[in-house]
């Protein structure tokens, strides 16, 4: 693990945001405040890069400048992201951060309840800076590279890796995607490279666990997945534990290729305190026979924009995506798919579930295209609202393009309420209101949970208890 | 040991609905309360279950010499009041086996935890008792049920709660003949000198079944009369016209 690439997320604090705390901050590599090119050239001599990624770098900052807020279509609140008060690099090798004393009895509590492995709650709690994963992961890494399988971070990749890196990298989701894409090709640090050799099929999920450090929490991570013909791979990434250290604006860019045959599950898991911008590009694209599935898990944050995509570029591709978000006071998830069918007999399913809470917002974007000359494609897509109170919001907007008259497609919708009888209810047989209303939510979840990975599950289910306590009064 | 409502008045939306109510239901009885539609019959029984559509102006419900005014609908649960709804909810995504756990754990003390073994056991006993499938525990609240089945659940919930107070809302409606006997085992079999019944219904029938020892008759939120088992015979064959003339 290189100690100097990674990355300390400085610390906003919000009056209201109980969880969140801060801690006096010393780094060894500081980019300052605000964008420039002198920010880049200073991370690429850092993290001394190549020449080639310096200069993707630098295009990338350009289609940022000249890319306009997304305000047209999505929330205002985008326009009170302050870039110039942001530090797009931060790095440290200084191990001790701070000692447990320091640590709010409230954090403790929660990692408590939660469940949070102590190993993992020290990282989190900022105890310490990197996560003592080597001995719980040297197993799996000896057999993954036995089998050719590469692991490594994203910064690792490029260098070490350059043949297989660069003809995908920036291929799925191009600098100039959208404006985040373009800041994240600008300053991404952190994140994975992954490539599975061809028919190599990975047993065990890979988890970001196995290798965390602060880097995997990084603003700007930077994920590329390369599964060769008919291998197979599941990726988690996150945990349910709220990350009491965090940068109010993160912007990641996760790239999947799947070739002929292979197939990819994403799984993520986010909990982000409430005064995180997140704001993701997620997508993959599928070869002949291959198969993407993203299963997505958000919850907490100021603003969360993410709508994980697939390309089904091969005949017979298949894309996935089931997501649930949950939305508290304060909080507004914006979420959904894109589904790109380019190829005959391609199929796409997207099943989406929200909840708002208290003043929370949920919504739901979805994008399906399918193009007049392909013929027998098909795509479903559900998405159904949970409101828990009357000031709960949701809104859907679908946008479904299908043209020709060779396809099937299906769309369902629905918002619902937890009803006054149904709590009524739950109660008169022993529940308080609480835990009548997690019950309720995650029975609305349910199907989708058993999608995600038993530990993944079981936190969830707890991470919704927690949340639904603090908001009944 | 009793139930005990003394002069209870309560209305919704400012309209009086009981209009000073007595009755006490000791423990080891089963009371029947009879009555024609709109009378307050199902009323009531929300109302000792703590609903908070409903403004109770006047009056107590005492469980053992004991006001719950002051408590929410789930301490009146867990202190022993059980209602069997005449229109159960629905709780999509919940299987039955999760919420009876659900509300079994919420009536452990903090930290215990109740034991799955031992808790798969009882309810399967319970179901058996009840002629239910044991797929069932695995189907969500409710969801999808036949008439039939939502009432056979509730007398299966009221079972595993162990409540010392039952209140019966209508449970006979919606059943055939077959599904009346089996819910009716399931009560008979949970009569105990510990455990008192209120059962509310429209029609006799139910109560060829489950033999009341007192039976009421309610009319325009009041009790205005009461007897032995017969009275419900004798209302089934007269109807409730009495009440015009008195």
């Amino acid at each position: 693990m290189n100690s100097e690439t990674a990355t300390v997320q400085q610390v906003a604090l919000e009056k209201d945001d109980v969880g969140n705390f801060s801690y006096p901050e010393k780094h060894k590599y500081d980019a300052g405040y605000g964008l420039t090119k002198d920010t880049i050239d200073y991370i690429s001599k850092v993290k001394d890069e190549p020449a080639w990624v310096n200069e993707f770098r630098h295009k990338a900052l350009e289609v940022f400048e000249s890319k306009p807020m997304p305000t047209n279509w999505a929330t205002e609140d985008l326009d009170n992201i302050e870039f110039d008060k942001i530090r797009y690099y931060l790095s440290d090798g200084a191990k001790p951060k701070r000692s447990w004393d320091e640590v709010p009895p409230e954090v403790l509590e929660t990692f408590d309840r939660l469940g949070v492995p102590e190993q993992e709650r020290a990282f989190l709690a900022g105890v310490e800076a990197q996560y003592d994963s080597e001995a719980a992961y040297s197993n799996v890494k000896e057999a993954l590279a036995e089998e050719g399988v590469i692991f490594v971070t994203c910064s690792e990749g490029l260098k070490e890796h350059e043949e297989i890196f660069r003809p995908w990298f920036g291929k799925v989701i191009p600098t100039g995607d959208n404006k985040f894409s373009a800041l994240n090709s600008a300053v991404m640090s952190g994140g994975s490279f992954i490539y599975i050799p061809k028919g190599v099929k990975v047993k065990h999920p890979l988890q970001a666990y196995f290798r965390i450090n602060s880097e995997n929490f990084g603003q700007f991570e930077r994920t590329l997945i390369i599964a060769d013909e008919g291998s197979e791979v599941m990726y988690m990434e996150g945990c349910t534990a709220p990350k009491f250290e965090t940068a109010t604006l993160h912007s990641a860019v996760v790239e999947l290729v799947a070739m002929k045959g292979a197939k990819i599950q994403y799984v993520t898991v986010q909990n982000w305190s409430s005064n995180v911008y997140n704001l993701v590009t997620k997508r993959g694209l599928a070869h002949e026979d291959a198969e993407i599935r993203w299963i997505d898990c958000n919850i907490g944050s100021r603003l969360t924009m993410k709508y994980p995509g697939v390309i089904m570029k091969g005949e017979r591709a298949r894309g996935e995506v089931v997501s649930i978000a949950l939305a508290n006071d304060g909080q507004h998830q914006d979420t959904g798919a894109k589904m790109i069918h380019a190829a005959n007999h391609t199929t796409s399913n997207v099943v989406s579930k929200s909840i708002s809470v208290g003043e929370g917002r949920s919504t739901y974007r979805g994008q399906v295209h399918i193009p007049k000359h392909l013929k027998g494609c098909k795509n479903n897509t559900e998405c159904d609202a949970l409101l828990i109170n009357p000031k709960s919001r949701t809104d859907t907007y679908p946008a479904i393009s299908v043209k020709g008259n060779q396809h099937v497609t299906q769309h369902e919708a629905s918002v619902s309420q937890v009803s006054e009888e149904m709590l009524f209810y739950m109660q008169q047989r022993g529940l308080n209101e609480a835990q009548a209303m997690s019950l309720a939510v995650n029975g609305f979840i349910n199907d989708l949970v058993s999608e995600f990975p038993m530990e993944y599950s079981v936190e969830l289910k707890r991470l919704i208890d927690l949340e639904m306590e603090g908001s009944v009064g | 040991m009793s139930l005990t409502i003394e002069n209870l008045q309560a209305s919704v939306d400012e309209t009086p609905i009981l209009k000073g109510l007595n009755l006490e239901i000791p423990a080891g009885e089963v009371h029947a309360i009879m009555g024609p539609n709109g009378s307050g019959k199902s009323t009531l029984s929300k109302i000792i279950a703590g609903h908070d559509d409903y403004e109770v102006t006047g009056g107590k419900v005492l469980l053992d010499g004991v006001d719950i005014a002051e408590l929410e609908v789930d301490e009146r649960s867990r202190a022993g009041i059980f209602l069997a709804f005449q229109y159960p909810a629905e709780v999509p995504g919940v299987s039955n086996a999760n919420f009876l756990r659900a509300a079994l754990q919420a009536r452990m003390p903090e930290g215990e935890e109740i034991d799955a073994v031992s808790f798969y056991k009882d309810l399967y006993a319970k179901m058996d008792e009840l002629e239910m499938d044991r797929k069932f525990t695995s189907r969500a609240v409710n969801e999808g049920f036949s008439g039939g089945e939502k009432k056979r659940n509730e007398i299966l919930q009221m079972m595993m709660l162990d409540p010392r107070y039952c209140l019966l809302d209508e449970t006979d409606s919606g059943l055939d003949i077959d599904a009346l006997k089996v819910v009716a085992k399931g009560v008979n079999s949970m009569r105990s000198p510990n455990r008192g019944f209120l059962v509310i219904t429209h029609y006799q029938r139910l109560l060829d079944y489950i033999k009341p020892d007192v039976v009421h008759v309610m009319s325009d939120g009041q009790i205005v009369k009461t007897g032995g088992a017969d009275l419900a015979l004798e209302l089934e064959s007269s109807g409730y016209d009495f009440l015009k003339t008195a």
